[in-house]
């Protein structure tokens, strides 16, 4: 099951808790409904389990935060960011490999 | 597992859909401990949909994620074991058959591939660009996101249809863009668009370009009309895209064989090629593609397989 590790991110805590974080932090914006989040849901659990603390992993709900969900024009999901002293460095949309989110995180996490 | 080589299985199953899990099921009941290696779309094609209705012994339908997680929830009771991992190449020159992820290295003595099949995109390198802003493969994921917005659809058959009846309950307006003047898709989806309100039609027409890749985001589509040549733009936000799937067969070229289309060839019931490998679902059917033939095809696989893995000796 999801692991303890993945913080919950909304329009309330983003700009605390992800732009104003001291590690990278890796947001993945979901929703209930989307299959291929679910199908994504253990990958983004084993990263919170790999990187933590050197990364704050969590997942944003698209369907409960339009806010922040709009700010970044999301507009297909799962999608998957990187942040970093406040700024989006990386991205990647769809159902992807562990590897390829590794290798995004590891680039970042220097 | 075996004692002596701990990496070496007796059945592999590459793939998670519904082919694959009732494989694991029946694979497991069997006593042949079986390993199945779910990628990247992890459940196959039912992740992207809404309420299955045609699944027997549901009458009220079920929603495809959800079957699909009790499917893999009754493989692992009798003890099929799942692994996430994209496999990255198969050997099937060797015996046992060499399997390698970015993970690890294994061997099975049989293997069921039940990759599946992936929707085919049109190709365009402005599709690509926009994918996740603005163009999509699947409507169940991404419709929220054009709420009271136009958009469009690309596809004339069953699954374009069902998407675009589906997009109406976000969307301002869909238009289906289909190169031809006539659906593939059945009667009773034909019926259901033709009579919804929110839909229209761009026919013989095909999509030459998505606008606007330098902001980011889906604002038009360029059109071009096959039978004038006339071309001309549509204001959308959001173009899903539905001209069919591309059974996922790269890992097996030149290994086994296919037909023109890439789907594996299967004889007697669901032996590839090769002995020792075995096919079903939609990675070796382009007729039938329901949930219920690929499930029925991975039970035959299991089948198979035992078969196969008794004749051996094992």
């Amino acid at each position: 099951m999801a692991s303890d590790k993945i913080v919950t991110f909304t329009d309330g805590n983003f700009d605390t808790d992800v732009l104003k974080a001291q590690t990278p932090v890796l947001v993945d914006f979901w929703a209930e409904w989307c299959g291929p989040c679910r199908a994504l849901a253990p990958t983004i659990d084993a990263l919170a389990n790999d990187y933590g603390p050197k990364v704050r992993v969590g997942k944003l709900n698209v369907d409960e935060n339009p806010q922040v969900t709009m700010r970044y024009m999301v507009r297909g999901i799962p999608t998957i960011m990187v942040f970093k002293g406040g700024q989006m460095v990386d991205q990647v949309v769809g159902a992807v490999d562990k590897g390829v989110l590794k290798q995004m995180l590891d680039k970042h996490a220097q | 597992m075996n004692a002596d080589h701990p990496h070496l299985r007796n059945v592999a199953i590459i793939g998670s859909g519904p082919a694959g899990l009732t494989a694991a099921l029946y694979a497991a009941r069997a006593n042949l401990n079986p390993l199945l290696i779910e990628g990247l779309e992890a459940g196959g094609q039912l992740m992207m949909t809404t309420a299955v209705d045609n699944f027997p012994g549901f009458e009220d339908g079920i929603m495809g994620p959800d079957l699909m997680a009790a499917m893999r929830k009754q493989a692992e009771r009798f003890g099929a074991e799942t692994r996430t991992g994209n496999v990255l190449s198969v050997d099937l020159s060797d015996r046992p058959f060499v399997i390698t992820t970015a993970e690890e290295t294994l061997r099975t003595r049989a293997l069921i591939i039940a990759t599946g099949a992936s929707a085919r995109m049109l190709g365009l390198p402005s599709e690509r660009a926009l994918v996740g802003h603005g163009v999509s493969t699947c409507a169940t994921c991404d419709g929220f996101f054009f709420r009271g917005k136009p958009i469009a659809v690309v596809g004339g058959g069953d699954s374009a249809l069902e998407e675009a009846t589906f997009l109406t309950r976000f969307a301002s307006h869909v238009t289906v863009i289909h190169r031809r003047d006539t659906l593939r898709a059945s009667k009773i989806m034909q019926d259901k668009a033709f009579a919804n309100p929110k839909i229209s039609f761009e026919w013989d027409t095909e999509v030459l370009e998505v606008r606007n890749p330098a902001q980011g985001l889906v604002s038009s589509v360029h059109l071009q009309n096959l039978r004038t040549g006339v071309r001309k733009d549509l204001e959308i936000e959001g173009l899903f895209v539905a001209i069919g799937h591309t059974p996922n067969t790269d890992l097996f070229k030149h290994q086994l064989e296919m037909t023109d289309m890439g789907y594996l060839i299967t004889r007697e019931g669901t032996k590839t090629s090769l002995p020792g490998v075995f096919a079903c679902g939609d990675v070796q059917d382009h007729v039938y593609r329901q949930a219920i033939t690929a499930a029925g095809s991975g039970c035959m696989a299991a089948i198979d397989a035992e078969r196969y893995l008794e004749a051996l000796g094992h």
